[in-house]
């Protein structure tokens, strides 16, 4: 299988996309689709200043990779969770700490849970979770951090490595559940709604996840290759398979699907309930917007862990 | 042969397939793994040489 563009031998095949591509195309075919991306939706600038989660997996490291290649202002943002089971935050860590070391140091900071709150996440879910996964808590507390780190840090976006089986696995869950106010909430940018929240972006929205891992093996990206010890077998994961199985009866549903709901809304053909931001008030303890007046759902979080401390 | 390893798997098949026959016999999804040859990264229409050595990445992450 040849290269479409150079004719040399291709690394991959995206067959949504009819397109076969070499090594240097496809990173050359990557940088220009983000980029394309981050202008269709709005995403930001080049004289926007973004802070960039990463984990240590493939798609955040890949997208830090992107947006520093494509020269915007970014800089990285891991949140140490806690997570022992096998090294895996540390490990996490370590992957951070290489790529940044490989690219001239570039900038990013640290925080960790325990020492700035007492407990870690999985400390946290022992407690006032009674022992399940703490994924829905790990997602809170992550949200919250990126939110205080943004503000203070003067950042206009918070990107995210999601890419499009993230968001098409998500649709289906939220669909399948008539979710309505989480899938009026679905979108590749999210604008602030508060003086104190950044936007929310994903450039990867229009990739595979399949292209987002050929991206890093091929640009040699180091990743943290296990899945987080949490995450294993989850729901998200199982719808992942299914559209996986959709699309190798018919490539591009996929990319279809996600697509065309984000069409079928922008053409009001689609009106969900929650399109109207609700009204923010700021948490009494710590200052950051929430929905409902008195603490906000992180600061809850620890009221809650020390009553039951 | 040829040599296929996924995680902590490893199948022997014979040589003259395509990856995505390949990927497809030992029982995985070709949308869910990526192909990797002495470190390079090869397409599904790639057939697979005697004494070839394999390595499948899995691409779906998260939770």
């Amino acid at each position: 299988m040849k290269c479409r563009k150079c004719g040399a031998i291709a690394v991959i095949n995206m067959r949504q996309h009819k397109l076969a591509l070499c090594e240097e195309h496809f990173l050359e075919w990557v940088l220009e689709r983000t980029e394309r991306t981050i202008k269709r939706y709005r995403m930001f600038g080049p004289k926007d200043k973004i802070l960039v989660a990463v984990s240590g997996g493939k798609d955040s490291l890949a997208l830090w990779d992107v947006l520093l290649r494509l020269g915007y202002q970014v800089e990285g943002l891991y949140i140490h969770l806690g997570i022992d089971s096998g090294g895996y935050s540390d490990s996490s860590l370590e992957y951070v700490e290489r790529f940044a070391a490989a690219r001239g140091g570039a900038r990013f900071r640290v925080v960790d849970v325990k020492t700035e709150y007492g407990q870690s996440v999985p400390e946290l879910a022992r407690r006032t979770h009674r022992g399940r996964k703490p994924c829905a808590l790990c997602g809170l507390v992550k949200r919250h951090i990126m939110n205080r780190v943004a503000y203070e840090g003067g950042y206009d976006a918070i990107a995210t490595g999601h890419n499009l089986d993230d968001e098409a696995a998500v649709l289906m869950q939220n669909t399948l559940r008539w979710q309505t106010g989480y899938l009026a909430r679905q979108a590749p940018a999210l604008p602030s709604t508060h003086p104190k929240l950044a936007r929310k972006v994903k450039p990867f929205v229009r990739l595979y996840e399949r292209e987002t891992a050929a991206y890093a093996i091929v640009r040699g990206i180091e990743y943290i290759y296990d899945e987080c010890p949490y995450a294993v077998g989850s729901t998200t994961n199982f719808y992942k398979e299914l559209l996986n199985q959709l699309e190798s009866r018919s490539p591009g549903a996929k990319l279809a699907f996600y697509l065309d709901f984000l069409r079928a809304r922008k053409e009001g053909r689609l009106t969900l309930e929650g399109d109207e931001p609700p009204p923010m008030h700021e948490c009494e303890k710590c200052g950051q917007p929430t929905t409902a007046p008195g603490l906000c759902a992180f600061c809850r979080l620890w009221v809650q862990r020390m009553d039951s401390g | 042969m040829v040599k296929i390893i996924f995680r902590d798997k490893e199948w022997e098949l014979r040589a003259g397939m395509t990856v995505r026959d390949a990927i497809l016999k030992v029982g995985l999804d070709p949308q869910a793994v990526l192909a990797v040859r002495e470190g390079k990264l090869i397409n599904e229409a790639t057939i697979l040489r005697d004494g070839d050595t394999i390595k499948l990445i899995g691409v779906i992450s998260g939770g």
